[in-house]
């Protein structure tokens, strides 16, 4: 009895792995898995959602995602995307990093992406950003804005990505203006608001009234240092103008939604590849907001400027030095 | 030379260093009453993360910061008194019932604001408790910059320190507390009621570490993010224990902490590696608790549930 019992069992099982597979349609099937924190974040999960809602009005693709609680059960969603015949499955974060490696080595014929990580593998595709032009451009634009000469840059922890925003924030300055100084701080945490409207109080104090902050959370606390003090704040990863709006000049765009949708093109055209896929200011992978709370503040011939060094970024007469390089 | 002091001690910075102290004052005078009274109070900090989370929801839903403060004070007291429950009626490890609040907390704001705010990650701006300035002291030059135009919370929390100073070694009520901490069987003898007095304790001391998470999110912040409290309750509970369990020393204490942490963020430019500058606070508190700072003896109770025989 029990024994029948097992073998209907394992059968059932079975015939759940094969079945999605045979519900076919010529749709291809993507398969996402969001990091911590899910949608509603504001950030790189409701980006990617963004990018893949826009791939579903385009393409004939049929379009999953699963919002994992924990690192420990990323790899298992991933794995049970691949299992279940999905054409492509995409990893948002770099949480999910050795997951994807494990995967992408166990299924040698899955394709996989990840955001915002390399993972060497032919059928990984890493989807990652020049954060480092981006934050060029918000550095031109502090010091062309700065009237103190004073400018700030509030960073979270020091790791390699967030310096790399940095020394791209600092010759963007640089490139502009070099007489106008950058005040450096980290806070050590990516969320710890407190301290982050300290550290800008404290730069704000030795004369900094422009604050570009890459720090997460504890970039909350740099907003509202400038809403208090009244000096502008710019803003990291996703549009956060609207924070506290007047204030924020401008958010430096990780367009997260662009490179998940173009990965989706490439599949659905047959060129998906493998590799790094950089993400910089001239395919619109990263860039600034739409000044929507600020455009009456910031002249138009500083916009001008602006739109200028970033036609010369994409044509290569500026050159932006990454930490990586 | 009177470069360096005025660098070190210019107004800017102290100011910023009593800011700094405000959640650390309230949270370890918090930890000296339950401590006082015999009971480990590990779960400060998710006692004070509670606080932050409900100080700002009823500051958001009844628009007004005060009564925001009132409910960050009952969530802490709520959480308290399952600490509490667990570690005095239960006589549950002490340690562990505080490391299982602070656990809870996080999982219980981060679910909260997902639920309610449907955000993740940071709360809409809401109600907070501005600045105030105090005649006569706000024109003093220096004193006035640094005490004189402050967050209503940062004189509370120096008031408080004084209250619980009174309220300790001054009333029969602080006399019976501390008796229940250092030799519980002797109290009891004498009528006094071992579990009432320490669960009282134990309710305010998670009280207080509310309001000094509601500092955080609604008085010197106006939202909450998620592990906003970033570690306070542990240095609060270092606080204490360099202070010697006693008011005035865990106030100075905190001003010290504040103080480093006020000093590290002005000296990240000096080209002083960063990494160091930013261990400075952690490092006072290892201090403190190797016992550099003279022999600190706890409550001779502390940790053991009292049984009644």
């Amino acid at each position: 009895m029990r024994k029948t019992f097992s073998l209907v069992f394992a059968l059932l099982m079975i015939l759940m792995l094969v079945l999605p597979g045979q519900v076919q349609s010529s749709d291809l099937k993507v398969g996402v898995v969001f990091s911590i924190g899910g949608l509603g974040d504001e950030s790189f999960n409701d980006a990617a959602y963004r990018g893949m809602q826009k791939a579903v009005e385009d393409f004939d693709i049929v379009f999953d995602y699963v919002e994992p609680d924990e690192i420990a059960e990323m790899e298992d969603h991933q794995r049970a995307f691949v299992e279940a015949g999905y054409d492509l499955v995409i990893a948002i974060g770099f949480l999910q990093e050795s997951g994807v490696e494990a995967v992408a080595m166990d299924y040698p014929d899955a394709r996989l992406a990840i955001v915002d990580s390399v993972v060497d593998m032919p059928n990984v595709a890493s989807l990652i950003f020049k954060e480092h032009e981006g934050s060029f451009l918000v550095g031109a634009l502090a010091a062309m804005m700065t009237e103190s000469d004073t400018v700030g840059f509030v960073g979270g922890m020091e790791v390699p990505v967030i310096h790399n925003f940095q020394t791209g924030y600092e010759q963007g300055v640089e490139y502009v203006r070099p007489q106008v100084r950058v005040l450096i701080s980290y806070a050590g945490d990516f969320g710890d608001p407190g301290r982050g409207k300290e550290l800008a109080i404290s730069q704000y104090a030795r004369g900094a009234d422009i604050i570009y902050h890459a720090s997460g959370g504890t970039g909350m606390g740099v907003f509202e240092a400038a809403q208090e003090n009244d000096f502008f704040a710019i803003g990291v990863d996703s549009d956060q103008d609207h924070l506290a709006p007047g204030y924020i000049l401008t958010s430096m765009l990780k367009r997260v939604d662009v490179a998940v949708y173009n990965i989706v093109a490439d599949l659905v055209e047959g060129q998906f590849q493998g590799g790094v896929h950089e993400f910089g200011v001239a395919d619109g992978g990263v860039g600034v907001t739409e000044f929507t709370y600020t455009k009456d503040l910031i002249p138009q011939e500083v916009i001008d400027r602006l739109e200028e060094i970033k036609q010369r970024i994409i044509d290569g007469t500026i050159e932006v030095e990454s930490v990586h390089d | 030379m009177w470069e360096y002091i005025t660098f070190f001690f210019n107004a800017t910075i102290l100011a910023a260093a009593l800011r700094m102290a405000t959640p650390l004052i309230f949270t370890s005078m918090g930890g000296i009453f339950s401590e006082r009274s015999g009971v480990i109070n590990i779960g400060l900090e998710g006692m004070m993360l509670t606080g932050a989370f409900m100080g700002m929801m009823v500051s958001h839903y009844t628009g007004s910061p005060w009564v925001g403060l009132l409910g960050a004070l009952v969530s802490g007291a709520i959480m308290g008194l399952i600490h509490a429950v667990a570690s005095i009626q239960y006589k549950a490890n002490q340690v562990v019932s505080g490391t299982a609040i602070n656990i809870f907390a996080v999982g219980f704001t981060v679910f909260m604001l997902r639920t309610i705010f449907n955000v993740a990650g940071t709360s809409p701006p809401v109600p907070s408790i501005g600045n105030v300035s105090i005649p006569i002291i706000v024109d003093i030059p220096v004193i006035g910059q640094i005490i004189g135009r402050q967050n209503p919370m940062v004189y509370m929390a120096l008031i408080l320190v004084v209250v619980v100073h009174i309220f300790l070694f001054r009333t029969d009520w602080g006399l019976r507390l501390r008796s229940v901490g250092e030799h519980p069987k002797a109290a009891d003898t004498v009528g006094i009621n071992v579990f009432l007095t320490r669960y009282m304790a134990v309710i305010m001391s998670g009280a207080l570490a509310g309001l000094g998470g509601a500092y955080l999110s609604i008085a010197h912040l106006s939202r909450f993010g998620d592990g906003m409290t970033a570690g306070r309750g542990f240095i609060a509970l270092a606080a204490m224990i360099f202070g010697k369990w006693t008011p005035f020393g865990a106030l100075g204490a905190s001003l010290l902490f504040g103080f480093a942490d006020a000093v590290q963020m002005s000296m990240q430019e000096l080209g002083i590696p960063r990494h160091f500058v930013q261990m400075t606070p952690y490092i006072l508190t290892m201090v403190a608790l190797a016992g550099f700072i003279g022999r600190a003896t706890p409550p001779k109770a502390i940790g053991k549930p009292y049984e009644k025989e």
